[in-house]
């Protein structure tokens, strides 16, 4: 350099990304240093050669793509199954779940045939609130028919379901009707308001994990609220149905952004859910207050350890029957920094036995493993989750994630039960 | 409420690990909070003390050079023995995964380029392969694993004058794997051990890649393999290959993402476990409040929302300017967790020598501390009075040049936290 010209005067950084209501991916491909932190915590490039990893999916495709016009979307993006991982494991912080979900979603849109039986078939399969809000309506014969070999044959040959599994059984008495009939809320608090965002599953299928949190929040003197809410997009997205996902979400922002405003904290008992609510929604959508929805979203148990004291609480108290739980944390529960959570909480609690069962992916990722295509690589991944499980005392699970309660029973034969429940047990009762 | 522990200890990499070990070891609640995957991942699984130091080496014995090293380094705050206590610690945590603990002098383990890398404590994995020991060597690399050209290896093995035989050679990996197959998907192949359909072999893949190697042998009394030999399994994987090919086996560490630092983070997080060690990785530690020369509590940022942690004593271990513990813009360095005091030229050409492997200022950016570890301010003044800080934060070490970076690490972390706990 020239002993007459001082860069550090002459630098003067141009704005190369203005704001922008477009998402801008550049800052986050730039930010890859190509450590390959993502891809050796990918659970599916650990089994299958043939998927080409997040460090791919994310920075280097989007480069390719910028590259050349002409160059799609890879369709090995649809064998990433959305745990986000990648994310998580990222020491550069590149949003990798984010270029996951709009590569995906571009690649839904401009490369996969929408008469296809695989669009049908992952359409059905991200839209499982719709299917579940006409099928729990007759939840006996529902679940008498799908539970049918025939059914599961027919899904499996006109639709690429997996045979191998069982459907999950509608509850005979959804959550929202325990509530409507209960009167709705029974304590009324200016200054402790929770609105529970249950999502689908626990609204139709597990009504008794819906209602530990009410009992739970209730206990404390929190006012509950459950305003009407759509599927928190998590399987849309997963699916690239980015456009399914974005009329939920907004549905979602609307409602409880007008509770946040009324004083209300958002809380899940679905650790997706608080995922979709907290990260994907301001990666992915900007309706007014999706922000202000993020910043006021918690995972339940999280919640009542930050305002209440719940792990004190728990150390004085104590579960009737002696209880032996292997833990898995969910992929989404782990993005949140929640994987130690309940081992921890529960770890001081008279009467149970917490046997963490390990950082590996249950493998079912939401609807991934529902796909034929997918059920082997899915039960591949879950190995190591089923024989840590059945190398620990006890024959219960526990966990956050719904799929991935039908993951360990499906690999086990375990009844499988959500930490609010056992909160609920021991301070309610 | 807060999330409150006796000691907190920021940072899980080496440094933290050991720290959170040496507390919870004296009885302290702790709790270790790490916001990304540590860097151990990319490193190379190795644990080295002191390899080079004032243009000398590689040396024989790290703690002779220990007269040599500049004022400031971190080895003069904790002393020969704390050193000693880190190691100990170490041997201890991680039992009979390491080698290297039944002698002072240093272990020569070739490395995927081809060179010697000194170091205090070695992956049994490693153990056959060592420099130092007898045996010809074959190295054997994999068609669709660039990352390890076993030739090359073999002769620059030879041309830095080891006292052995070296020779290279490239086969195909049996289960026909992708060419741009993980070192996870490698390691996850060999862990299951199918037989494969697409091969020659009868037996598993291991068998079959003996089989591959085996016209190759010629004399060779060890083979060294890029380090893919399994995850949780390697000793297996050694094993049935050792008894296939009739010769002692033994892994080349390689690049980032690292399969023996992945093993070596494994046993580490496992050791905290069983020490009661608490664990919240995934969320950045983003601030503090003091009070009276006192942290009180730290800010973690769990999306969107701060949560206060709390404890009696804290111990950054953040990591240097790779892991991100310390930071720098184009006019400034920092420590960004509690905006400790770390000292840099006013010229930023000054940060850096022309040459790549210059005597780099950047290299020892980092904070100061006092005889406790703790980070002192611009004045010289001990900035808090419960932090302490350990491992790359620390400035005066260049620790790649040095070949110290794990013996900064384990030392300084087990000596802060040893200390941390004992104040509780």
């Amino acid at each position: 350099m020239s002993d007459t010209e001082d860069p550090q005067d002459e630098f003067d950084p141009v704005q190369v990304f203005p704001e922008s209501e477009e998402m801008d991916l550049r800052p986050g491909a730039d930010s890859c240093y190509k450590c390959s932190t993502c891809d050796t915590n990918c659970p599916v490039a650990e089994v299958d050669d043939s998927f080409p990893g997040p460090k791919f999916q994310g920075p280097e495709q989007w480069r390719l793509k910028t590259k050349d016009e002409d160059v799609g979307v890879d369709e090995s993006v649809m064998k990433c199954s959305n745990c986000m991982r990648c994310d998580d494991a990222c020491p550069a912080g590149v949003p990798l779940s984010q270029m996951h979900n709009t590569a995906r979603a571009e690649y839904v849109d401009e490369e996969m045939d929408r008469l296809s039986a695989e669009y049908l078939r992952n359409r059905i399969l991200a839209n499982y609130g719709t299917l579940a809000r006409i099928g729990s309506k007759v939840p006996r014969l529902t679940n008498f028919v799908m539970g049918s070999s025939v059914a599961q044959w027919a899904n499996e040959k006109l639709l690429g379901i997996t045979a191998e599994r069982e459907f999950p059984e509608f509850a005979l008495e959804t959550f929202r009707e325990w509530w409507d009939e209960r009167g709705g809320a029974q304590i009324q608090s200016e200054e402790k308001r929770v609105a529970y965002f249950h999502g689908d599953y626990a609204n139709f299928n597990t009504p008794e994990v819906g209602k530990a949190l009410v009992r739970a929040f209730e206990a404390y003197g929190y006012q509950v609220a459950v305003p009407d809410q759509r599927c928190s997009g998590t399987p849309m997205f997963a699916n690239g149905m980015l456009d399914d996902a974005r009329r939920a979400a907004r549905f979602n922002v609307e409602t409880f952004h007008e509770l946040v405003r009324d004083g209300y904290d958002v809380v899940c008992s679905c650790t997706s859910c608080s995922m979709a609510l907290r990260q994907e929604y301001p990666e992915l959508f900007s309706f007014e207050g999706t922000g202000e929805v993020a910043g006021h979203t918690y995972e339940a148990l999280e919640y009542l350890r930050i305002y209440e004291d719940l792990g004190a609480d728990l150390r004085e108290a104590e579960l009737d029957e002696d209880a032996q739980f292997s833990y898995h944390a969910p992929c989404h529960a782990r993005n949140q920094g929640l994987d130690g959570q309940a081992v921890e909480l529960f770890a001081d609690l008279d009467g149970v036995e917490m046997n963490d069962v390990g950082d590996s992916c249950s493998g079912i990722s939401g609807t991934y493993g529902w796909k034929t295509e997918n059920y082997d690589t899915s039960m591949a991944i879950g190995e190591e989750m089923f024989d840590h499980m059945e190398s620990a005392p006890g024959e219960t699970g526990m966990t956050e994630c719904p799929t991935c309660a039908m993951q360990m029973e499906h690999g086990t034969g375990y009844e499988i039960r959500h930490p609010l429940e056992v909160v609920a047990a021991a301070l309610c009762e | 409420m807060a999330i409150e522990d006796d000691v907190l200890v920021v940072g899980g990499g080496l440094a933290g690990c050991a720290a959170a070990l040496a507390a919870a070891g004296g009885g302290a609640r702790v709790r270790l909070v790490s916001h990304k995957q540590s860097t151990l991942r990319n490193a190379s699984g190795l644990v080295d003390v002191l390899g080079y130091v004032d243009e000398r080496g590689p040396l024989v014995d790290p703690f002779d050079g220990f007269d040599a090293l500049p004022a400031g380094h971190p080895y003069s705050t904790v002393d020969e023995t704390g050193v000693r206590e880190g190691l100990a610690l170490f041997d201890e945590a991680v039992g009979d995964a390491y080698a290297g603990e039944h002698t002072d002098r240093n272990a020569l383990v070739p490395t995927h380029g081809g060179t010697v890398k000194p170091t205090a404590r070695y992956p049994q994995s490693s153990a056959a392969g060592l420099a130092s020991r007898d045996g010809d060597v074959l190295l054997v690399g994999f068609e669709a694993l660039p990352d390890f050209d076993a030739p090359l290896a073999a002769d620059h093995l030879s041309a830095a004058g080891v006292p052995f035989e070296a020779r290279g050679v490239t086969v195909a990996f049996p289960a026909d794997l992708k060419a741009d197959a993980k070192v996870t998907r490698y390691a996850k192949v060999l862990e299951q051990d199918q037989p494969e359909a697409r091969g020659d072999g009868e037996g598993g893949v291991r068998a079959t890649l003996a089989e591959r190697v085996k016209p190759h042998l010629g004399g060779a009394e060890r083979v060294g393999f890029p380090a893919v030999l399994g995850d949780t399994e390697d000793a297996a994987v050694r094993a049935t290959l050792e008894d296939h090919l009739g010769a002692a086996v033994f892994e080349v560490p390689m690049g980032p993402p690292s399969l023996p630092g992945l093993r070596l983070e494994d046993r580490l997080y496992d050791a905290m476990r069983e020490a009661g060690v608490r664990i919240s990785t995934g969320n950045p530690v983003v601030g503090y409040e003091a009070e009276g020369g006192r942290i009180e509590h730290v800010m973690m940022e769990r999306t969107h929302q701060r949560v206060p942690y709390t404890a009696a004593q804290y111990v950054l271990a953040t990591g240097g300017l790779v892991g991100g513990g310390i930071d720098s813009d184009r006019e400034t360095v920092r420590e960004p967790v509690f905006g400790c005091h770390v000292e840099y030229p006013a010229d930023r050409y000054d940060w850096s020598e022309p040459a790549a492997f210059g005597d780099h200022a950047f290299a020892r950016f980092g904070v100061s501390t006092d005889d406790e570890l703790r980070p002192l301010d611009a004045a010289g003044e001990v900035a808090f009075e419960n932090l302490r800080a350990a491992g790359a934060v620390l400035g005066g070490a260049d620790f790649a040049a040095e070949k110290s970076g794990g013996g900064i690490s384990l030392a300084t972390g087990t000596v802060a936290g040893r200390r941390a706990g004992e104040l509780v």
